[in-house]
This record gives C-alpha cells, sequence and structure tokens, in this order.
C-alpha cells in the first residue's frame, strides 16, 4: 500500500509519520508537496501534525487554502483513507472535512505527555485492529486541543457511532481530570459519516515502537493496511 | 481611494473564553471586581485600495467569512476608515 | 559589479561618508558617539591608531559591536585558552559556531550552549524565543540536522512576583518557539535561588546529527565566490543587542525594550529545511548564522577565519522598512536570517530553493582577497575596515582579588548546625522533596514538545536524555549541570563538581561522557571579585576536563549578570554530550523489581563539610555558608568507568546519582521514578557511615562522587569485580520494597519511614504549591 505524508511549510510530524509507515509498520511512503495537486496513485494519506504556516490566525487555518487540499477533498471524496494527525486534525476541521473546531487548551498552555485514550469504534478502517471499547496510551503534544461544536453536532457525532477516540483515566472514565485540554465529551478523534476520514488529536506516530515507550499506535496505522488490503 | 479596514474577531457568545476568564481573574485580584465579564479576541487590521466605502466592507465581510473569523467558534465585526498612506 | 580589492590589508584613507552629524537610535550625543556605543575611551584611541584615521560613524558602530564583551571576549579570551580543546573524537573545536565530536559511523554531533540572559531579563517570552532561534541556526550553520534542545534555567525564588514573570515568561517562550520548530526539548535543569531575582538566566543547548562529508564551517573562502542572505528581512529590531548584553541592568532595564527582537519560529523552520536543502546540493561554501551584531559580525568571522575580504552592496539586502541608514542595516539583529557564501553558478540553485520555501534571498556580495570589510550603498563606499581588526578585539587581562566572603566563609563551621532529632528525617526527606530545586519540574517540560522526531528514549525528568539515532544501535545522551551555590562558596570546586556531575549524569545512563560545550554566567569582570570567581571556576573546569578526558568543544560567556550591583551566582553551565554504543542497554533511573538489591557506588562524606552548601542547609536551617570540598576526580573517573562497563554487561536494573539533597533524596527518586509494586526501598545505612558520621550529612550532603544502583542479585558478584577493578567503594545497603520507603542508620534505628505516594506527592506537587 502506498501512503503519502502532506508536507506543509510548517509540517514537523512529517518525518516521523513517514519513518512508522516505512520502516515500522514496511509500506510504501512518499512525501507530498502541499503546492502539488495529484494524489493519484497514493492509497492513504496522512495530514502530519506541527505548525503548518506557524498556526498563525488560527490552526490549520491558512493550511486549508493550500493546492494540495483540493486533492484532499476529491481523494476523500472518491473515498481514500484520509487522516489527520494533530495538526492535520485542525486543517480537516477548518477545511470542512471533519465538523466542529479547535479552540485553546482551556488550560491555556501547551501541553505534552501520555494520556489514556479510548477506543470507542473498533469498527473503522482505522481501528479495527484494537478491541472495542480498549484503553491505550498515545502521546499528546498540542496547544488548540480542545475540540468544539454545536450540542446538536456532538449528539449526532455521538449516535451514529463517529466519536472515535475519547480521552479517559486508567478505568475507562472520561473524567474532568483525564481531559488534557478541555475538549467537549472528552472528545479525542472524530471519524466522517462515510468512515474515510479520521481527525485525532494524539499521535499514534510517536507510540509505534517499544523503545519510545509505547506500541499502542502501531495497530491504527496496521488498521489502515488491512483496510486498504480487503 | 485607500481604507483602513478593521476585522474584531471574538470567540461567539457562550463558549468559555478561557483567556478572558484568566484576564478577568486578574483584574479581580487587582481589585476591580466591577468587571463582570471579559472576552479576548482578535483585532486584523487591513490596508485596502478600492473604489469606495461600500466595496471596502464587503470584501472585509467576505474575507472574514472565508478566512479570518472561523464560523463554527467565532464572530466578527468589521469597520472601515478612510485612510491616505500607510503608516 | 564589485570589484577585487588589492590583498593588502590596510584600510584605504578614503572618502568613506560622514555620518557623524546624524542621530542615530540609542545615541544620545555625537561628540563621544563611541561611549554610547559602549566602547571605552582607550578601545577607541586604539581603533584610531590601528585604522590610521578616525572611523566614520557606520565603522564606529562596527567595531562598537564587534568589539564588546559580547562578540571580542575581551575578558575571557586569555583564560578561555587554557582549557583543554582536542581529544580524539574533536572534529570541530572552539572558535566556529559549534563545536562538532564524532560519534563513528560516519556520524558527528554538532553540540553548543548559549546563553540569552540579558534579553530574557527585560522581555522574557521573546528572550527566550529568540535565544532558541540563535542556537538553533549555529548548528544549522554547521551542516547538522538540529535533534534536540536543552535548557538551563535560573531564576529568583517563586515567592517573588517578578521571579514568577520571568520564569512564566521565559519557559513560555520555550514552549512557543521551540515546539513549533519540530526540535524535540528534551531535558535541562531550572534552579531557584535569591541571587537570580533580577538575573534571570536562560542558557539554550541545541545538538544536531551530521554526517561527516557534510560538515559545513562558517568560513567566507574562494574570491569571487558570492554571499547570499536567507530568511527573514532586515528591520530596525535589536540595534546594538550584543552591547546591550555587555553591561550591567541598570533601573532602566525596562525602558530597553526596543533592543529586544521579536522571534519568527515559523520562519525559523523554513528556515532550517531550506538551508539543509541548499547545503545539501553542495552549492554552500560557508554558511554563518546571523545573531549579535547581524551583517557586521557574520561577514567579519566568516572572512577572519578564511583569510579573506567581503565587499558588500547593502542596498541589496531586503528590507523590512523605508529609509535604513547602513548603520542600521549593518548592525540590525533581525532574527531567523543566516549568510551563505555561493559558488557563483550555484546562486540559481540557491534562489530556486529558498523559493520553494518562501524565504527573501539575494546577493548581497562578494568575497575578495582584500582582507577588508567594504560596505557599499548604492556605489558609495560607506565602510573599509580590515577583518581582522574587527574580530581581534582588544585582550584583557583583568585584576583578580579574591573576595571577602569567601574569607568570612572559612569561619563557618557546619559544626554550629545541630543535627536534627530523628524523628524530624521524615518530614525534612518531604520537605526537600517539595523544594522547587529537586522536586518535578512536570509543570515546566509538560509544556515543551519533548517528543517530536520519535528518537526521544528518555525525556526530561531524569538527570540525562537519551536520544537514539535511527539508522543505528547508537543514542545520544545530554545533560546541563551546575550548582551556582556550590561554585559561589568555592568557584573552583563548584566548576568541578558542575563537571563531575554532568559526566556522571550521562555516565549512569551507561554512555560514555565524550566531551561538553559550556556557558559561563557570570558579573561584571572588571570587578576583581567577579573575575577571581571567574578565573577560579574556569581553571577547576579545565582540570575537571583534562581528568574525566571530556574536553570542551565550545560554549559562551556571558558576563554582566548584575543589576544594581548584585551579581548572580557565578553559574558556569555544563553541557555534556555522552555516547551509548547499543541503546538497548541503557540504564534508567527508577528502582524495577521488589526484592533487587540497592547499592552505593562510591562514596558519602558524611560530615558537616559534605552540607557545605547543600539544598539541606538552605531549605531547612536557612543557611548558604560554608566551605565545599573539591571533588575527588579520580574517584569520578573510576565511577564513570565503572558505569560505563557494568551497563555493558548488563549489570544493572537502575542508576541514580547523588545531587542536591544528597543520598536521601536520590533514593526517594529512585523509588519515585520506580515501576509499578517497586516503589518502596528497605536501606540500612550502617555500611556507607564513616566515622564520626552526622546522620543529616550521610543523608543530606552534597559533593559525593557517588551513586545509587539497583541489581538483580545474581549480578552482585559481577557488579563487586568490575567496582573492585576499577577502585570504586561498593556498599550494598538494601533491597527494593513494595511502597514503603524505610531507612535505618544503625542496628533497628529507624530514621525514615514514608509511603512512596507521600514522597511522590511532595516531588509532584513542589513547584504548583511554591506558585499559590
Amino acid at each position: 500500500m502506498k501512503f503519502g505524508v502532506v508536507v506543509f511549510p510548517g509540517s514537523n510530524c512529517d518525518a516521523d509519520c513517514y519513518h512508522v509507515v516505512r520502516n515500522v509498520v514496511g509500506q510504501e511512503c512518499e512525501y507530498v508537496w502541499h503546492e502539488s495537486k495529484d494524489l493519484r496513485g497514493f492509497d492513504a494519506v496522512i495530514l502530519p501534525g506541527g505548525f503548518s504556516y506557524g498556526d498563525y490566525l488560527r490552526s490549520g487555518a491558512l493550511a486549508r487554502f493550500s493546492p494540495i487540499m483540493q486533492s484532499v477533498y476529491e481523494f476523500a471524496e472518491k473515498g481514500g483513507l484520509v487522516i489527520g494527525i494533530c495538526n492535520g486534525f485542525q486543517i480537516l476541521l477548518e477545511a470542512g472535512l471533519l465538523p466542529g473546531a479547535m479552540l485553546p487548551n482551556d488550560n491555556l498552555e501547551f501541553r505534552c505527555g501520555w494520556v489514556n485514550v479510548k477506543v470507542e469504534n473498533a469498527d473503522t478502517a482505522f481501528t479495527r485492529l484494537y478491541r472495542p471499547g480498549e484503553i491505550v496510551r498515545m502521546p499528546i503534544a498540542h496547544h488548540e486541543g480542545n475540540y468544539y461544536a454545536e450540542k446538536e453536532t456532538l449528539d449526532e457525532l455521538e449516535r451514529s457511532g463517529r466519536v472515535v477516540f475519547r480521552y479517559v483515566d486508567e478505568n475507562g472514565c472520561p473524567s474532568r481530570e483525564a481531559n488534557p485540554n478541555g475538549a467537549a465529551r472528552n472528545i479525542a478523534g472524530i471519524i466522517n459519516e462515510r468512515g474515510n476520514v479520521l481527525g485525532m488529536m494524539p499521535h499514534p506516530e510517536r507510540c509505534s515502537e517499544a523503545i519510545l515507550g509505547g506500541e499502542d499506535g502501531r495497530r491504527l496505522f496496521l488498521s489502515m493496511v488491512r483496510a486498504l488490503c480487503s | 481611494m485607500k481604507y483602513k479596514g478593521t476585522v474584531v474577531v471574538t470567540l461567539k457568545d457562550g463558549i468559555f473564553d478561557p483567556q478572558g476568564a484568566a484576564v478577568r481573574g486578574s483584574l479581580l485580584a487587582l481589585g476591580y471586581p466591577q468587571v463582570v465579564d471579559v472576552r479576548m479576541g482578535k483585532n486584523i487590521v487591513l490596508y485596502l485600495d478600492v473604489p469606495s466605502k461600500e466595496e471596502a466592507l464587503s470584501l472585509l465581510d467576505e474575507m472574514a467569512r472565508r478566512l479570518l473569523a472561523n464560523p463554527v467558534t467565532e464572530t466578527y465585526m468589521v469597520s472601515v476608515e478612510e485612510w491616505c498612506s500607510r503608516p | 559589479m564589485l570589484e577585487d580589492k588589492d590583498s593588502s590589508g590596510k584600510p584605504e584613507p578614503l572618502n568613506v561618508s560622514r555620518e557623524a552629524t546624524k542621530t542615530f537610535p540609542g545615541v544620545k550625543t555625537a561628540k563621544t558617539p563611541w561611549r554610547e556605543m559602549g566602547l571605552k575611551d582607550q578601545e577607541y584611541e586604539l581603533i584610531v591608531e590601528k585604522l590610521g584615521r578616525e572611523p566614520n560613524y557606520t565603522e564606529l558602530g562596527m567595531f562598537a559591536v564587534l568589539w564588546s564583551e559580547h562578540c571580542a571576549y575581551k575578558h575571557s579570551k586569555a583564560l578561555l585558552k587554557t582549557l583543554p580543546t582536542s581529544g580524539p573524537r574533536v572534529l570541530v573545536g572552539p572558535g566556529e559556531n559549534a563545536g562538532v565530536v564524532d560519534i563513528g559511523d560516519g556520524l558527528a554531533v554538532a553540540f553548543k550552549i548559549e546563553s540569552h540572559n540579558h534579553p530574557c531579563a527585560v522581555e522574557p517570552y521573546q528572550g527566550a524565543a529568540t535565544g532558541i532561534g540563535g542556537i538553533v541556526r549555529d548548528i544549522l550553520a554547521m551542516g547538522a540536522r538540529p535533534v534536540c534542545l536543552l535548557d538551563s534555567l535560573r531564576f529568583g525564588p517563586l515567592s517573588h512576583p517578578r521571579s514568577r514573570f520571568l520564569f512564566s515568561g521565559v519557559v513560555s517562550g520555550i514552549s512557543g518557539y521551540g515546539n513549533c520548530l519540530g526540535i524535540p526539548t528534551v531535558g535541562g535543569e531550572v534552579f531557584f535561588a535569591e541571587p537570580y531575582k533580577n538575573n534571570p538566566l536562560c542558557n539554550v543547548l541545541c545538538a544536531g546529527i551530521l554526517r561527516h562529508e557534510d560538515l559545513h564551517k562558517g568560513q567566507a573562502s574562494g574570491p569571487g565566490n558570492i554571499v547570499m542572505i536567507v530568511g527573514h528581512s532586515t528591520g530596525r529590531d535589536g540595534i546594538h543587542g550584543c552591547t546591550f548584553a555587555s553591561e550591567e541592568l541598570g533601573e532602566d532595564a525596562e525602558s530597553r525594550r526596543p533592543n529586544v527582537q521579536v522571534g519568527d519560529p515559523f520562519m525559523e523552520k523554513l528556515l532550517i529545511e531550506a538551508c539543509l536543502e541548499m547545503m545539501a546540493t553542495g552549492a554552500v561554501v560557508g554558511v554563518q548564522d546571523m545573531g549579535a551584531a547581524g551583517i557586521t559580525s557574520s561577514c567579519a568571522e566568516t572572512a577572519a577565519r578564511a583569510g579573506t575580504g567581503l565587499s558588500i552592496e547593502i542596498n541589496k539586502v531586503p528590507m523590512r522598512e523605508k529609509g535604513m541608514t547602513p548603520y542600521e542595516v549593518m548592525l540590525s539583529e533581525s532574527q531567523e536570517r543566516m549568510l551563505l557564501i555561493v559558488k557563483p553558478e550555484k546562486v540559481e540553485t540557491v534562489e530556486s530553493i529558498a523559493r520553494k520555501w518562501g524565504l527573501n534571498v539575494a546577493p548581497i556580495g562578494v568575497v575578495t582577497g582584500s582582507g577588508l570589510l567594504e560596505v557599499f550603498d548604492n556605489g558609495e563606499k560607506v565602510a573599509s575596515v580590515p577583518v581582522k581588526l574587527l574580530t581581534e578585539g582588544p585582550v584583557y587581562d583583568p585584576p583578580a582579588e579574591e573576595p571577602a566572603y569567601i574569607r568570612e566563609n572559612a569561619h563557618f563551621s557546619p559544626e554550629s548546625i545541630p543535627v536534627p532529632e530523628t524523628s524530624w528525617f521524615n518530614e525534612i526527606l518531604l520537605e526537600l522533596l517539595a523544594s522547587p530545586n529537586i522536586a518535578s519540574k512536570e509543570p515546566v517540560y509538560r509544556q515543551y514538545d519533548y517528543m517530536v522526531r520519535t528518537d526521544t528514549v528518555e525525556g526530561p525528568g531524569r538527570g540525562a536524555a537519551v536520544i537514539r539515532v535511527k539508522g543505528t544501535r547508537k543514542a545520544l545522551v545530554f545533560s546541563t549541570d551546575c550548582n551556582g551555590r556550590i561554585v559561589y562558596l568555592d568557584p573552583r570546586a563548584g566548576a568541578m563538581w558542575a563537571v563531575a556531575e554532568a559526566a556522571r549524569n550521562v555516565a549512569v545512563t551507561g554512555a560514555q561522557p565524550l566531551a561538553i560545550t559550556n556557558c559561563l554566567n557570570f558579573g561584571n569582570p572588571e570587578k576583581p571579585d567577579i573575575f577571581w570567581q571567574f578565573k577560579e571556576a574556569v581553571e577547576g573546569m579545565g582540570e575537571a576536563c583534562r581528568v574525566l578526558e571530556t574536553p570542551v568543544t565550545g560554549g559562551n560567556v556571558s558576563f554582566y549578570n548584575e543589576t544594581e550591583g548584585e551579581p548572580v551566582y557565578p553559574t558556569p553551565v555544563i553541557g555534556m554530550l555522552g555516547l551509548i554504543e547499543d541503546v538497548e542497554k541503557r540504564v534508567t533511573p527508577g528502582f524495577k523489581l521488589k526484592g533487587d538489591k540497592i547499592a552505593l557506588l562510591g562514596r558519602v562524606w558524611g560530615d558537616g563539610r559534605s552540607l557545605c552548601g547543600s539544598e539541606y542547609l538552605e531549605r531547612i536551617h536557612g543557611v548558604v555558608a560554608g566551605s565545599p570540598r573539591q571533588p575527588d576526580l579520580g574517584l569520578e573517573k573510576a565511577l564513570i568507568k565503572t558505569l560505563v562497563e557494568a551497563a555493558g554487561e548488563r549489570l544493572l536494573r537502575s542508576a541514580q546519582d547523588l545531587s542536591e539533597g544528597g543520598l536521601g533524596v536520590a533514593l526517594a527518586e529512585s523509588c519515585i521514578l520506580a515501576c509499578p509494586g517497586a516503589r518502596g526501598a528497605k536501606v540500612n545505612l550502617q555500611g556507607v557511615c564513616p566515622a564520626g558520621y552526622r546522620l543529616d550529612a550521610v543523608l543530606f550532603g552534597e559533593c559525593n562522587s557517588a551513586v545509587v544502583v539497583s541489581f538483580s542479585p545474581d549480578k552482585e558478584e559481577a557488579l563487586r569485580d568490575v567496582c573492585a577493578k576499577n577502585g570504586v567503594p561498593f556498599s550494598v545497603i538494601g533491597e527494593v520494597d513494595g511502597d514503603v520507603f524505610t531507612v535505618e542508620a544503625g542496628a533497628g534505628t529507624t530514621v525514615i519511614k514514608v509511603t512512596s505516594a507521600d514522597m511522590t506527592g511532595a516531588w509532584a506537587n513542589g513547584i504548583s504549591r511554591s506558585l499559590i
């Protein structure tokens, strides 16, 4: 399978995603410069973390106007798998590929560290190798991860199983303390209606090798490979 | 004609503004109990070369909608004044 | 087109335009403009003498910045020459943008630490941010991909509102700038003490990895090559920043704000990617960061290193503001700019890469054989000065005199401090764990992205950070260390301890310490007592580096860290680089398994003297006094060898070095950082208490060459053998337990009994409680 990692000016997790896809998961991978308009030949697209355009104005607000984003729309339209991680999630929200928006963390600080995340929907192309309700550990590192959407949107996301990841404590409880940024209903990741566009704040690429303190993220990439093969 | 446009972007009413809350907390601590609420925002100044004030306003409104404000969380106000030379 | 001038190196007595009647920022009077620019009368006279004429205003400005303490090392140069700087692994020593050390397999590490103290004192957020920007560009200039950052920070006690302001500002500045760059901030230190109240220290270490063949230097070689500027446009910001950094801060420090530049981390990120891409094409002959003194210093230094000259057309510099004078363009410290020396036929390559990344780029001049830095503005020559004259400022050998407090201290008797009753030791331990100098720094480092690049094997919160090198089994280990309180009490001993502790911190992970970079933060060197501190510290550091075989590869001196006559603690921060050949063999700090044995490698002194300068003495007894002893460097070296060998043979389950808080805190931290089920320990100190010991000194005394380790019981013999072979004392002192930490002093006398939950609580909340 061939993955594309989009490089916006200011992306800084592009090389990390590339490394995991290529060296850990063993798939083909190529960087896609943000000025490119061509995603032909790719089976999956990763919008990586970082500070695209310095996150000036709002996280992701300027990146969504990069030429590549038109191709990302079309790629998603055709059913291609798209995952936005951290800044990539913010870009997907700004681009309208996923509903809602990001606010600055309620603690007003950049937060880096490990969090517990519950896999709320293990029946997606991105999570099929996790157990339903499984609690995994993943790193976060962001300043704007406070997910917001109107109540109706949130209800709809919940009802349709589109909340894929949720911040929880060790016991799986979505408590206030377990929420690192104030996100509505402890939401850490959501998927689109069709099930081919996922946005998440935690970084699966940072926990795909044991030497980095955890391997829970690897199954996300493996799930994508499995979904693409089937 | 040159115009100076100002777009003020703030969080929509009802969305919690932690920065505003932190500033209000500090102001209360400094002895300003009169402060009932604080809302922070962005002030964006644009210098435009367009023939009329109306055109300036409509351009600003369009730019605010498309880029400067996020319609999900933010609201905005635009204003225009005449401006002869750029600073 | 600029012509190649003759190479006599002599300035022409030419008609350089006169600007002396104009008024310029920061200059109040034009009569003796050199004084306002920070030059002394005799320095001005020296310039006139060597130049053979009076410099014009632009030239004077160029001299002022390059002859500032910050750029010229006037007061430190002579002593720094005494430091050991060579070794089999040193590829590039001091004098370049950063030191470079061979790590085998054709790879090398460029690393350097630098201060940004003065800017942080007036505008902590931007001061810290631009400090990171500068050191990252230094590493980039060596052709290395920057891979990690460490910050060594000093503030006044958090009870002061000003200290809190500076603390939160500096931390958010590091967070705001560093995170955006995608370079993980993996470690460092934060230390709080009164003398840093108005003079915070912000030292940043950056390290990068390169292949030997990708090494670049800051040299403007090859007459005919093109001088290019890439990155941000040039504005009026930061003019005379390095002059500012070469003065004491007065009451008007706040009003100096215009000197502080604003950082743009997004631009820096693009600059990193673009420059690495440009260097990879082979287009770049020389490269230099435009830091302090901007175009002037980067041009003069690159030409001086190559023995060439440069001819610059400043009207070609991309400018941000209109109407900038030659003086302003030459001295601007606008951030995120690099100077490149490019082969003429490759100019287009460089331009197209810059365009791809959306950066300004412009050819601004040419390398000449003249030995002169010549500056033209629209064809008019506005400056012409020999580069050697600019870069070889005066060197001073100021008087040094032992400060009065040192003599007074000699009279302090630690025995005047009563040993607390046994029943108090629990409380004392918890109090020390909660001290902001010992407590968890998580409230700080959780604001830093320490995982980006997916190489951080051991991140912040340990003595040293471990960074893997992808594509190899190797890992780099970094630590920054300096206890200013000890250095203050005895600068020679304190600097030795800083080197020894940095080496030990690296060695507990199993890494071989390779080399250091240093950042020497002191007060005003023109004061004999301050210069004495500096001299003692540099000599002590040199001696320790020689014995431990860790040469000095570069660094930075920051003088004038004084406000209204009050200097900081002398703080020679040591940044140590270590190497683990097999990352899987690394050793980590916390206990791992219940039933493992605990031993002390090395020795604790346990006497009154070891309390001098300790956290215990200040925090519990409110005393900063005494004469700390010098380290036994021979023992330190043997201890390091032992740790590296023991790790190589996989004998250790954990290792934690003794520093602030002594043995008691080292053991407590081994419990706090332990794996679940192994968060306690049963310890008996009988075997390590020397004759005539005092219990508080055994538990909380500092300045010990010692490490607490735990190991599987079946490894005891092997470990004992390694220690014996190297002549390192080895004493089994207990075993890892469930979740209670108990210490017995003799037969059956329990002096400490606390749960790991209580210790963790005190330690984890120490900083946040101080902020309430």
